[in-house]
C-alpha cells in the first residue's frame, strides 16, 4: 500500500467534483497516494480548483496528518494519551525505535520509516496504541511491535500484514437499548413517514433528548429551528470527530451500529426537508471507511438512501464520508463545518448558529453519533419510551468509554444517573482514586466525590471516563493534558495560541523541578484569560485539568515545588548552550556553578 | 427615535445590524482592539474587545447591538484582561520597540500604553521567525506579527489578490505568502495595496520611509490610542 505512486492530481481533483470545499478530502488523498503534499503539488492544486495558492497552503498545514516532508514507506504514531503511557506506551516506543534503530520524529536513514506520536486515537480501551499509515493497531506488547518491526524490515506492503493486527475488538461491557436491542433497518424510518415530520419532531421533544456531544442541547429544538431557517438547501451532519481523549463510543456505534446512525440521519434529513447529509469521520477512523462505505451502498440498495426513499416521492437524500486530518479541534460543529468546506478547522463566530447558517451558510444540523443512533430508536419506538429512561433531565441512556485502571475497559450503556461508584464496580476498579469525566475539557472527580451521578445535572459527559488508580500521578495526568491542548489549540485567537502554549511549559517547568508557588498563581491567572475570553470551548476548558488536579490533588503539585516563591524559567547555564557547542567545550569551567 | 444600548452608563444609539464596536466608535466611545478596522469584516481573533454584554463576555467587534442592552468595557478586571492579552502577543513575538521603525505609531505598543502595561509578565517564546525582505518596496518582518489578519482580508476583499494567509496552527501558527517560493516578492503585492499599509504593528513596512517622521513625533507619542485608534483617520462621526 505505501507505494510512492505517482500523484494523479487531475484524477483525484476530479473525484471531488473539482470544488474547494472539498480540498481536505482532497489533500488526504494525495497524501495517502503519494506519502506527502509536497510543494508543487500545492501549485498544481491551486491551478486545478483555480483557487490561490495560499489558500491551499493554510489547510494543508493546518491538520496535522498532512506534511510536506516524506515519512516513509511507514509512518508510525504510537497514540500519546494519559492511559497509553499508563499502559507503557513510553518504554515500548523505545523498545520499538531500538529494535528498528529510529529515532524519534526523524526520518529512518534509509527512508524506510517514521515514528512520532499522536493525540489519542480512539482506543483508549484497547490501549496502548498506535497507526501506520493511518491505519490502528490496538493492544501493543513487544510481541506484537516485534512482528511489526519484521514487516517493515521486510518491506512487506501494509495490504499483505496480518489482519489479526488490525482486529478491533468492540468491548461492549453493558449493552442497553441502543447497543444491545436488534435493529432493523427502514424501522424508524417507515415509522417517521407514516407518523409525519411534524409528529416525528413531537416525539423527539417528548423523548427530551439532548445532544450526546457533551453540551446537552436539546436535539427537537435544534431540528425545529434548522427546519424553520430559510435557505437554499439544508444539511444534515453527523459529527463523528470523536477526539475527546479517553471517548471511543461513536467508534463503537459505527463498527456495529452504523445504520442506526445512518437512520437517525435520514429521520432528520425527513424532518427538516435535507436532500444531503455528511458523516465527518475523524481520519483516526480510517480503517472504518471502507466497511461505512458498504453500509451506504446497502443502504442505497435496500431504498433507504437516495431517490424517493421508501418510495416517497420526493423524499431524496444521501450521505457522503468526508475523513478528518488530526484534528481536535473539528470536533467543535463550527469548526467541523470549516473543515467540510475545505478550510482549516477554526470555530466561527457565533451566532448565528449552524442551525441557520452552517454548511455553505445554509441551515444544518450538527449531531453526535450517538444522538442520531438515539433519534432513530425514538423515531421508532416513540417519544414516551425514551423519556421514561434515565432522569427527568436527562433522558435516556449514555454510551460510556470507560479505560484506564480497571480489569474491564469498554462501552458501558447506562440509564442517565448513574453514579460513578457503580460504574467502578462494574468496571472492576477496586483501587480507583481519581476518575477523568469527559476528558481533558471535562471534570476531574477524586475519590470523595464518587457518588456523583451522570446526567447533565451532576456530571455531563461526552462520553469518556479514564479511571486512575492510587499510585498514578495526577500532575502528570494533568501535565498530558496541557499538552494536548497546546497541540489542538487551532491559534485563531489570542488567550488559546498564547495561553495553553504557556500552561503546558509551565507544567513542563514544575516537571523539571523548578517550580515555585508563584508559578501555581500564574497558572490560576491564565486559566482566568482562558475561561473569560478564548474564542470556543477548547480554550475555555483547556485550563481545567491542571486548575481541578490543583484544587483536589494539591500534594501532587507541591512536592515538585523548589521554592515556595519564585524560580525563574529561564536556564542561565543552558543558555550558553550554543556556545559550549560551538567552542567545543565541554568542562567544567565552560559552565556555571549549580547550586 | 433611535434603537439605545448602555454601554458603561452611557446611552448609545446604533442601527440595526451594527456591532457594538461599530456603535460604540460612531458614539465616539473606545473599547480597545487590535484585529478589528472600520474598513473590513470583523474578525473577532485578538479579543481584546472582550465586553459584558449583560453578565456575559464576547467580543464587541463580532456581537451585534441590540435594544436595552447593557455593555460593560471600562472596568477595571477587563482592562486587567486585556492587558495580560497584550502581554501574552508581546512574548509570543519579539517586539523590540526601541528599534522598531513603527514605534510611536505602533497598535500594539499604543494598547499597551493605553493599558497600563509595564513589563511583559509572561515568560517570552524567542520564537525564530522569518523575516523576507525580498519585496523591492515592502519589507515583511514576521517577528512582530500578531496574527490580526488584517493584511488577509486587506489583500482578499479589497485588492482582490489573496497575497498573504495564516499557516500552521496553535502557537506554530504564522503568516504566509501566495508564492511557491514562499517569497514575498514572487507575489503580486504593490507597495499601493491596501494589504501593505493596514498592518497595526511593524510586521509590513513600506521600504526606505521608516523615519521620515521622526521618533517623538509620531501619533502615539502625542495621543493615547484612545483618541486616534487607527493612525491617519478621522474619527467617523455621526449627528
Amino acid at each position: 500500500m505505501p507505494e510512492q505512486d505517482v500523484c494523479d492530481l487531475p484524477g483525484i481533483v476530479a473525484r471531488w467534483q473539482h470544488d474547494p470545499a472539498n480540498l481536505v478530502q482532497i489533500l488526504r488523498e494525495v497524501q495517502e497516494s503519494c506519502g506527502t503534499i509536497p510543494s508543487d503539488a500545492l501549485d498544481r492544486l491551486a491551478q486545478l480548483l483555480g483557487v490561490p495558492r495560499v489558500r491551499i497552503e493554510s489547510t494543508a498545514s493546518f491538520y496535522a496528518f498532512f506534511h510536506a516532508e516524506s515519512h516513509g514507506a511507514y509512518e508510525i504514531l504510537f497514540s500519546d494519551n494519559i492511559v497509553d503511557r499508563m499502559a507503557g506506551k513510553e518504554a515500548l516506543k523505545q523498545y520499538f525505535c531500538e529494535r528498528l534503530w529510529l529515532e524519534p520524529r526523524k526520518l529512518s536513514e534509509d527512508g524506510l520509516v517514521y515514528v512520532d506520536d499522536t493525540a489519542d486515537i480512539g482506543l483508549a480501551d484497547q490501549a496502548p496504541a498506535l497507526l501506520v499509515n493511518g491505519y490502528a493497531i490496538p493492544s501493543l506488547d513487544k510481541a506484537r511491535l516485534d512482528l511489526v518491526a519484521e514487516l517493515i524490515r521486510a518491506r512487506k506492503p501494509l495490504a499483505d500484514w496480518p489482519p489479526m493486527l488490525f482486529e478491533i475488538p468492540d468491548n461492549v461491557r453493558k449493552p442497553g437499548p441502543l447497543m444491545g436491542e436488534a435493529f432493523a433497518p427502514g424501522a424508524a424510518l417507515k415509522a417517521t413517514l407514516a407518523r409525519g415530520a411534524d409528529a416525528t419532531l413531537a416525539e423527539l421533544d417528548a423523548a427530551n433528548l439532548r445532544g450526546r456531544g457533551g453540551a446537552g442541547f436539546k436535539t427537537a429544538t435544534k431540528w425545529a429551528s434548522c427546519r424553520k431557517a430559510e435557505g437554499e438547501a439544508h444539511y444534515v451532519v453527523c459529527n463523528a470527530d470523536e477526539g475527546e481523549p479517553g471517548t471511543f463510543k461513536d467508534r463503537v456505534l459505527l463498527a456495529s451500529h452504523a445504520d442506526l446512525v445512518f437512520e437517525g440521519m435520514t429521520v432528520c434529513a425527513r424532518a427538516i426537508g435535507a436532500r444531503r447529509g455528511f458523516l465527518y469521520l475523524r481520519g483516526e477512523y480510517r480503517n472504518l471507511h471502507e466497511k461505512l462505505k458498504s453500509v451506504l451502498a446497502a443502504r442505497r440498495e435496500q431504498g433507504l438512501l437516495g431517490r424517493n426513499i421508501l418510495g416517497e416521492d420526493g423524499f431524496d437524500f444521501d450521505i457522503e464520508i468526508h475523513l478528518g486530518a488530526g484534528a481536535y479541534i473539528c470536533g467543535e460543529e463550527s469548526a467541523l463545518i470549516e473543515s467540510l468546506e475545505g478550510k482549516p478547522g477554526k470555530p466561527r463566530n457565533r451566532p448565528p448558529f449552524p442551525d441557520r447558517r452552517g454548511y455553505r451558510d445554509q441551515p444544518t444540523v450538527v449531531n453526535n453519533v450517538e444522538t442520531f443512533a438515539c433519534a432513530a430508536k425514538i423515531a421508532e419506538k416513540g417519544g414516551a419510551w425514551f423519556a421514561a429512561l434515565g432522569t427527568p433531565q436527562s433522558a435516556g441512556t449514555k454510551l460510556v468509554s470507560v479505560s484506564g485502571d480497571c480489569k474491564r475497559p469498554g462501552v458501558y450503556e447506562y440509564p442517565f444517573g448513574a453514579s460513578v461508584r457503580q460504574i467502578l464496580i462494574d468496571c472492576g476498579a477496586e483501587d480507583a482514586h481519581a476518575v477523568q469525566v469527559s476528558g481533558p475539557s471535562g471534570t476531574c472527580i477524586s475519590f470523595r466525590e464518587f457518588d456523583r451521578r451522570i446526567a447533565f445535572e451532576d456530571l455531563a459527559t461526552a462520553g469518556a471516563f479514564m479511571v486512575f488508580s492510587r499510585e498514578r500521578d495526577m500532575f502528570e495526568v494533568a501535565r498530558n493534558f496541557t499538552h494536548f491542548f497546546a497541540h489542538e489549540s487551532c491559534g485563531f485567537c489570542t488567550p488559546c495560541r498564547v495561553g495553553t502554549s504557556l500552561l503546558k511549559n509551565t507544567m513542563d517547568k514544575l516537571a523539571a523541578g523548578k517550580g515555585s508557588a508563584y508559578d501555581m498563581h500564574e497558572m490560576k491567572h491564565i486559566m482566568h484569560i482562558l475561561r473569560s475570553m478564548a474564542h470556543c470551548g477548547l480554550g475555555h476548558t483547556a485550563a481545567n485539568p491542571v486548575v481541578q488536579t490543583m484544587e483536589k490533588f494539591p500534594d501532587a503539585y507541591e512536592r515538585r515545588l523548589k521554592r515556595l516563591d519564585f524560580e525563574p524559567a529561564f536556564d542561565l547555564d543552558g543558555a550558553l548552550q550554543t556556545a559550549r557547542l560551538i567552542t567545543g567545550r565541554d568542562d567544567a569551567w565552560a559552565h556555571l556553578a549549580n547550586e | 427615535m433611535a434603537k439605545t444600548f448602555i454601554l458603561d452608563g452611557k446611552t448609545i444609539p446604533f442601527e440595526e445590524g451594527e456591532t457594538i464596536m461599530e456603535a460604540a466608535a460612531a458614539a465616539g466611545v473606545y473599547i480597545p482592539h487590535l484585529c478589528h478596522h472600520p474598513e473590513f469584516k470583523p474578525h473577532g481573533s485578538c479579543k481584546l474587545c472582550t465586553v459584558s454584554i449583560g453578565g456575559r463576555l464576547g467580543a464587541a467587534c463580532t456581537n451585534k447591538a441590540a435594544e436595552g442592552m447593557k455593555v460593560e468595557s471600562e472596568t477595571e478586571a477587563l482592562n486587567g484582561d486585556r492587558r495580560a492579552l497584550v502581554q501574552m502577543l508581546f512574548v509570543e513575538g519579539n517586539h523590540v520597540c526601541p528599534s522598531c521603525e513603527k514605534s510611536g505609531n505602533c497598535q500594539l505598543q499604543a494598547a499597551a500604553y493605553h493599558l497600563g502595561m509595564l513589563t511583559p509578565h509572561f515568560t517570552h517564546f524567542y520564537p525564530a521567525r522569518d523575516v523576507d525582505a525580498s519585496h523591492p518596496d515592502v519589507l515583511l518582518e514576521r517577528n512582530r506579527c500578531i496574527l490580526c489578519e488584517l493584511c488577509v482580508r486587506a489583500s482578499r476583499d479589497v485588492d482582490g489578490k489573496h497575497v498573504f494567509g495564516i499557516g500552521g496552527r496553535g502557537i506554530r501558527a504564522r503568516l504566509i505568502v501566495n508564492a511557491a517560493s514562499g517569497r514575498l516578492a514572487d507575489t503580486s503585492l504593490s507597495v499601493t495595496d491596501r494589504a501593505a499599509e493596514v498592518c497595526p504593528t511593524g510586521a509590513i513596512v513600506r521600504k526606505r520611509h521608516g523615519f521620515t517622521i521622526p521618533i517623538g513625533k509620531r501619533l502615539y507619542d502625542h495621543h493615547d490610542i484612545a483618541e486616534a485608534p487607527v493612525a491617519g483617520m478621522e474619527r467617523p462621526g455621526r449627528d
